[in-house]
């Protein structure tokens, strides 16, 4: 009995012995995906998860073992499958994660256990200040700042008296207080709404009747699209500015008209004039045949940011792995990409105008809001 | 904080009062007629939306969306009678329940199949679009407008049928005792499928009109649809003209409680403050006002005891 245990033990570690010969070459790493890929909020998580998909298939990265899974928009799924993950298929890197509640729920518990993440979309403040963590980095941006640099351009725009709304959670409050973090002027009223609300004549009403002279609204997905169609045809006209959320590729046709000409501020666009951009717009409208969003770039961005550390150190290596990471040695469509000191982007974000090209709705830049722009947590981080 | 405001919110509780009703009616039908916990009834509503933003799209015609979002949701709210729902009425609740949100889910990932994961385009026609002046110089959207008559209409003929037609008094007879009515020699059958149909056209004409102003989109019933339980729990399940009364006064609630409570508090506590307890509470009010019906008359307000 004590010798079949042990030739069992014998032909199990010869096994373990030859996988991991057979898995040897430095620049191999197995990636963990958990992404909205059903329900409401599907669309991003589809985008980002094409994004990162083209990035492997450009680089003929065959060394990039990817596991996809949905979590539904739901952070006890994403938190079940993130120990799925982890525990049984053993990733070496995770990223996906759309929804800033249920990126709080998972990449704590992820770092902890010396996973990196690499976020290609949520960027709650927690994670940027006080609870950074040297194996999270975010891709995207910390979640105040496309709407502080919306603030900066309503600075420039010469409004001096905003009527700003957002949903009543956690990012919604994050998109008042970034917005009025760079914003000079008065506020006419500030409103949050139920989150997932549809309808909102009684707060077109209200801001017809506040005198403003300027709207600032967070609203992304299908709220934003019900907000500007009503607000269309509620015949207010006074101008509308907003982050990218609600203007992105995937919603544009859904809103139409209404939304022609509202400015909105973005990270990324089709049109930035780089290199890597360029290829990266064309080979996505080959492979999918549609127009990429600012979701697919991120996810996009971040399998390159993957492979570039790849090939300078192995993932089994964390302090080097950290490190090339660290460096954002990769070519970004947005140009300019560096990292902070808490692991979040330093890059420049535009302002972008609505227009429509053929039958097709889309974004062009106009300016630029922020230049080098960091994040207001990044002096709290500690690590 | 004008009187102009006021009757502008007024009637955008009005207008959202009606569109729940549009819901509602077919929910408390269901029920009513029926005995069945009808869960699904959120997806007939996206079917409807979705049928009409494809056709509209397709021939440029807003009525023919309309038509066909009547005609889609009625058509697969009789087909899921005859093939699911049929065996759940002498299931009790729980069973009823389980098997309706299944069909949310079989629903919502068809539809997902067939359209994909992005919001479809639906808007309101040229002829609606942009805002009429209303006498004492309210500037209200036509298309708004145009949702509330809508809705009135429909209640209108509801009433009508149910109060005046050989239809409607067997649907009130079905209601009160159905061993009685199938033994008077009408096809309960047959009875049921149709009220089950009529019930889903009318959260499919909802929906079209809705997805008009709103996004057409995967998942778009369901808030709804617990908002058309707290107007038939509120009205009496049951009970058309409960569901009319409630969704009216739901409406007005939600509507004028989310616009004016904030200004309220800010009367007492500074701005901020005031918005976000103004807004938490406005949110928790519809259900305060069913929980506060149901101390008083536990089965609704005209709902049988």
């Amino acid at each position: 009995m004590i010798l079949k245990n042990f030739a069992l033990a014998a032909v199990i570690a010869a096994l373990t012995g030859t996988t991991a010969l057979a898995g040897g070459h430095s620049d191999a790493a197995k990636v963990g995906m958990i992404t909205t890929l059903s329900g409401g909020g599907a669309g991003l998580g589809i985008d980002v998860r094409d994004g990162f998909q083209l990035a492997l298939k450009m680089a003929g990265a065959e060394n990039v073992e990817l596991v996809i899974e949905d979590d539904q928009r739901k952070p006890e799924i994403a938190v079940q499958l993130a120990d799925k993950m982890i525990q049984s298929e053993q990733v070496d890197v995770m990223t996906g994660i759309i929804w800033s509640n249920l990126a709080m729920a998972v990449v704590p518990a992820a770092t902890a256990q010396g996973k990196f993440y690499l976020s290609p979309n949520a960027g709650p403040s927690a994670l940027a200040g006080k609870g950074c963590h040297p194996n999270y980095f975010n891709v995207a941006w910390q979640n105040d700042n496309l709407h502080e640099a919306a603030g900066a351009y309503a600075n420039e725009a010469g409004f001096a008296n905003s009527f700003i709304l957002a949903p009543n959670y956690p990012a919604g409050q994050d998109a008042l207080t970034g917005y009025k973090r760079f914003y000079e002027g008065e506020l006419a009223g500030e409103i949050y709404t139920k989150l997932g609300q549809t309808d909102y004549a009684a707060e077109i009403a209200q801001i017809r009747a506040s005198g403003a002279d300027s709207v600032f609204f967070f609203l992304p997905g299908g709220m934003g699209i019900s907000f500007l169609k009503q607000y269309a045809a509620s015949g207010v006209d006074l101008p509308v500015v907003g982050p990218a959320f609600s203007f992105d590729q995937g919603i544009l046709q859904a809103v139409g008209d209404a939304a022609l000409g509202v400015k909105n501020t973005s990270q990324w666009n089709k049109d930035i004039d780089n290199e890597a951009n360029a290829a990266f717009v064309a080979a996505f409208q080959e492979e999918y045949g549609r127009l990429p969003s600012l979701y697919a770039s991120q996810g996009f961005d971040t399998a390159n940011l993957l492979l570039s550390a790849l090939e300078k150190a192995p993932v089994s290596d964390a302090d080097a792995f950290r490190a090339a990471l660290k460096e954002a040695d990769f070519a970004s469509t947005r140009g300019n990409f560096s990292f902070g000191p808490n692991n979040h982007p330093i890059q420049d974000i535009y302002v972008r105008e609505v227009i429509q090209e053929g039958d097709v709705f889309t974004n062009k830049i106009i300016a630029t809001a922020l230049t080098n722009h960091s994040d207001a947590y990044a002096a709290e981080c500690q690590m | 904080m004008s009187l102009l405001l006021v009757i502008e919110q007024v009637l955008n509780g009005l207008q959202f009062g009606v569109m729940l009703f549009l819901m509602a009616a077919g929910l408390t039908l269901i029920f009513g007629v029926m005995g069945l916990i009808n869960l699904a009834h959120g997806s007939l509503y996206m079917i409807g939306a979705f049928a009409a933003a494809a056709v509209a799209g397709a021939t440029g015609s807003f009525l023919l969306g309309l038509i066909s979002a009547l005609a889609a949701a009625a058509a697969m709210g009789a087909i899921v009678e005859l093939t699911v729902i049929r065996r759940l009425y002498k299931r009790d609740h729980l069973d009823q329940v389980l098997a309706t949100f299944a069909l949310i889910l079989i629903f919502s990932e068809g539809t997902r199949w067939v359209f994909g994961s992005f919001p479809l385009y639906l808007d309101v026609p040229n002829w609606l679009s942009g805002p009429v002046t209303l006498p004492g110089g309210i500037e209200y959207p036509a298309y708004r407008l145009a949702i509330i008559v809508v809705g009135f209409a429909v209640a209108a003929g509801l009433f009508w049928m149910i109060g005046r037609t050989r239809i409607g008094i067997q649907i009130r007879a079905g209601e009160t005792d159905r061993e009685m009515i199938a033994a008077l020699g009408i096809d309960i059958d047959r009875l049921y499928t149709l009220v089950f149909a009529l019930g889903a056209a009318l959260a499919g004409l909802a929906g079209a009109l809705v997805g008009a102003i709103q996004s057409v989109q995967v998942g778009m019933g369901e808030p709804v649809l617990i908002l058309a339980f707290v107007v038939i729990v509120i009205g009496g399940i049951g009970s058309i003209k409960g569901a009319f009364i409630g969704a009216i006064l739901l409406g007005l609630t939600d509507t004028l409680g989310r616009s004016f409570l904030p200004v309220l508090f800010g009367t007492v506590m500074d701005p901020s403050a005031a918005t976000a307890v103004g807004s938490a509470l406005a949110s928790m009010l519809i259900y305060i006002l069913m929980a506060a019906v149901l101390i008083y008359r536990p089965t609704g307000l005209f709902g049988r005891v």
